[in-house]
């Protein structure tokens, strides 16, 4: 059952940022989380964590509630990759994806064989095997972004929430980190900009405008001419010719007609 | 999940006994790094313990380091050290209380920086930060110049009632703000500057000249007054407070990354904030009414600590403790011998160190980030 949300409703300030929302995250699959700035990826990723509580609706885990549930319950199923996640402290590659043991470990035991088997893996799954002793500070974004990937991995989840994750990555980086979290063994969740990589690498496809879902099904459900009009407004022409028989966007100049906006799409 | 077994295990028990003992089979790095630890944590002890000593013989009546000993363990009943009352009394009853007080207030403002510093992901945070000090000012002089209180409550009552009106003031503040670091930071800037301005206000419009120069040495921090009743409470509230912050050290290091990070760790954000501002504000509220405000100690010696042992809390905040405690033994010499018979505010000493390092600070927080 992995995750689902009913009916997520989240605000901040009087304003609503997250309107509503219903989902099912499918097990083993990776569902991207489609939307332009601002229309509510990030918040309901946090949403989806348990980092924020819906005002209201409900996250479930398996069934079960994410308000009933423990934090630690929680992020020892459902792992966390933020945007630009950065740091003021001074800590080495291995610190940061030794983090990802906490909530696994006891206020004052020591580091068992355990922990130290999940780091080990997780440095092996994402290429950073003889990088432990590196400092955070010396990494590119990309290097960042892997550690993050790393420290997610050493928690051991089945859930990833990962937001943007190839922000301000060059192409081969993010294509590289998008196989890799393909890859990986785990339920994800990603939040993308990228249409073409959301096609590539997404079995599924929600996408949210102003906190609401106006889309979910395949990338080739999804990503039509109409929905990125209406959407994103910008004219596109989509082929089918992508890797894989997948959706190809290209980006036309000038402004759509206008339609209303998000007005024939509604949720499941 | 794949389990390569890679090496032989640590033995039968992993979750066993948190004792060096275990370390046998692991990666040799590991090792080294678990015996530096403990190495580093005897040598540190040692050091600390010689300071003491060390320090108890300077000043005015010709002592040895082995008469300090055996002073100590006659008050401790281990035999008799035979040497007269009147130096029985400097040792026992001035000199090494005093400098245990000064050890324990070094190792208490230096956590709270350590902590406060993570807590807030701000590195230039400190107890004092807080607005703590500041209240604990305003307290003390209310007591001290307008007698109010009628005697039952002390200056160090006084100031400990301030500390934690300041301190509540400031959570107040914060949690109208939505208690995100910074503005728990922009709160406690904005009571500092409340409490200094009232601590001026009363002083300059009721305090006689005596009375303003008492008050003014007991704001700049002293240990003069130190008794065993001040090690005894301090010493306490210190070990108590450490051992609080070391069962949520993990927690510590989880922010590194920030409070939405430390969340999806699995750690519960709001209450650990507010159990550890609690924490380190009844510290510095123990400590500054018994010593007043010692500036600069809880800044910088945690940088000082990192630099040494790296940034995880389960070594950063006993390593910060020890360097802390001698660092202010040594400077707390340095403030009562330099012009002696006169002595120096220790917080001037800690200051003129301190604003340096300060600034040493500034300039490498230029450089990465």
């Amino acid at each position: 059952m992995s995750l689902q949300a009913r009916d997520v409703s989240w605000g901040v300030g009087g304003r609503t940022i997250v309107d509503g929302v219903t989902l099912d995250v499918r097990p083993g699959a990776t569902l991207g989380l489609l939307g332009p700035n601002g229309s509510g990826k990030s918040s309901l990723l946090r949403l989806l964590a348990g980092v924020r509580r819906p005002s209201s609706g409900s996250v479930l885990l398996d069934g079960r509630d994410l308000g009933t549930l423990r934090r630690r319950e929680v992020a020892r199923r459902v792992a966390v990759v933020e945007q630009h996640a950065t740091t003021e402290v001074d800590l080495r590659v291995l610190d940061v994806v030794r983090l990802g043991r906490i909530p696994h470990r006891t206020a004052w035991g020591p580091e068992g064989t355990g922990d130290r088997e999940a780091v080990t893996l997780a440095l092996e799954r994402t290429g950073l095997t003889g990088a432990e002793e590196r400092s955070w500070h010396t990494l590119s974004g990309g290097e960042r972004q892997r550690v993050h990937i790393a420290r997610a991995l050493a928690q051991e989840p089945q859930e990833l929430l990962l937001d943007e994750p190839t922000n301000h990555l060059d192409v081969h980086h993010q294509l590289e980190l998008l196989a890799l979290v393909r890859r990986l063994p785990v339920t994800s969740v990603v939040a993308l900009h990228d249409l073409n990589l959301a096609a590539m690498f997404c079995d599924h496809l929600v996408v949210l405008a102003a906190g609401r879902v106006v889309a979910t099904g395949t990338p080739t459900e999804v990503l039509t001419p109409e929905l990125i009009a209406d959407v994103y407004r910008v004219r596109a022409v989509v082929t089918h010719d992508g890797p894989g028989g997948v959706p190809a966007v290209r980006f036309e100049p000038g402004l759509p007609v206008t339609t209303p906006v998000t007005a024939q799409a509604r949720p499941v | 999940m794949p389990v390569p077994g890679s090496g032989p295990g640590d033995g039968p028990a992993p979750g066993g006994g948190a004792g060096p003992g275990g370390a046998g089979a692991g990666p040799a790095r590991r090792a080294r790094r678990r015996l530096t630890g403990s190495a580093l944590a005897a040598v540190g002890i040692g050091v600390l313990v010689l300071s003491i000593a060390i320090a108890i013989t300077i000043g005015p009546a010709d002592l040895a380091v082995s008469d300090v000993f055996g002073i100590v363990g006659q008050h401790l009943g281990l035999g008799d050290a035979g040497v007269t009352r009147i130096r029985d009394g400097i040792v026992w009853d001035l000199r090494l209380p005093r400098t245990l007080l000064a050890a324990i207030c070094g190792a208490g403002l230096a956590i709270c920086g350590a902590i406060m510093q993570s807590l807030l992901r701000n590195p230039l945070a400190d107890p004092f930060v807080l607005g703590i000090s500041s209240g604990a000012s305003t307290g003390a002089v209310l007591v001290v110049v307008l007698g109010i209180g009628g005697g039952i409550v002390g200056l160090s009552g006084g100031a400990f009632i301030g500390a934690v009106v300041a301190f509540t003031v400031v959570l107040l503040l914060a949690a109208g703000a939505g208690s995100t670091p910074d503005r728990v930071v922009l709160a406690g800037v904005a009571a500092t500057q409340l409490f200094s301005a009232l601590t001026s206000f009363i002083v300059t419009s009721s305090a006689d000249a005596e009375q303003t120069r008492g008050v003014l040495f007991w704001l700049l921090g002293s240990l003069g007054g130190a008794g065993w009743n001040d090690v005894a409470l301090c010493g306490a509230v210190c070990l108590v407070g450490l051992v609080v912050c070391l069962a949520v050290a993990p927690a510590l290091d989880a922010f590194a990354f920030g409070e939405d990070a430390a969340a999806s760790l699995g750690i519960p954000v709001r209450w650990i904030r507010l159990l550890l501002l609690v924490v380190t504000a009844l510290i510095t509220a123990t400590l500054v009414s018994a010593a007043g405000a010692i500036g600069f100690v809880g800044l910088v010696l945690p940088h000082a600590a990192r630099a040494v042992v790296g940034p995880g809390h389960r070594v950063l905040l006993p390593t910060t403790a020890l360097i802390g405690a001698i660092f202010l033994v040594w400077v707390d010499t340095v403030a009562r011998t330099v012009f002696d018979p006169q002595e120096l505010p220790v917080g001037v000493v800690t200051a003129l160190v301190g604003v340096p390092a300060f600034a040493v600070i500034l300039y490498r927080r230029k450089g990465p980030a």
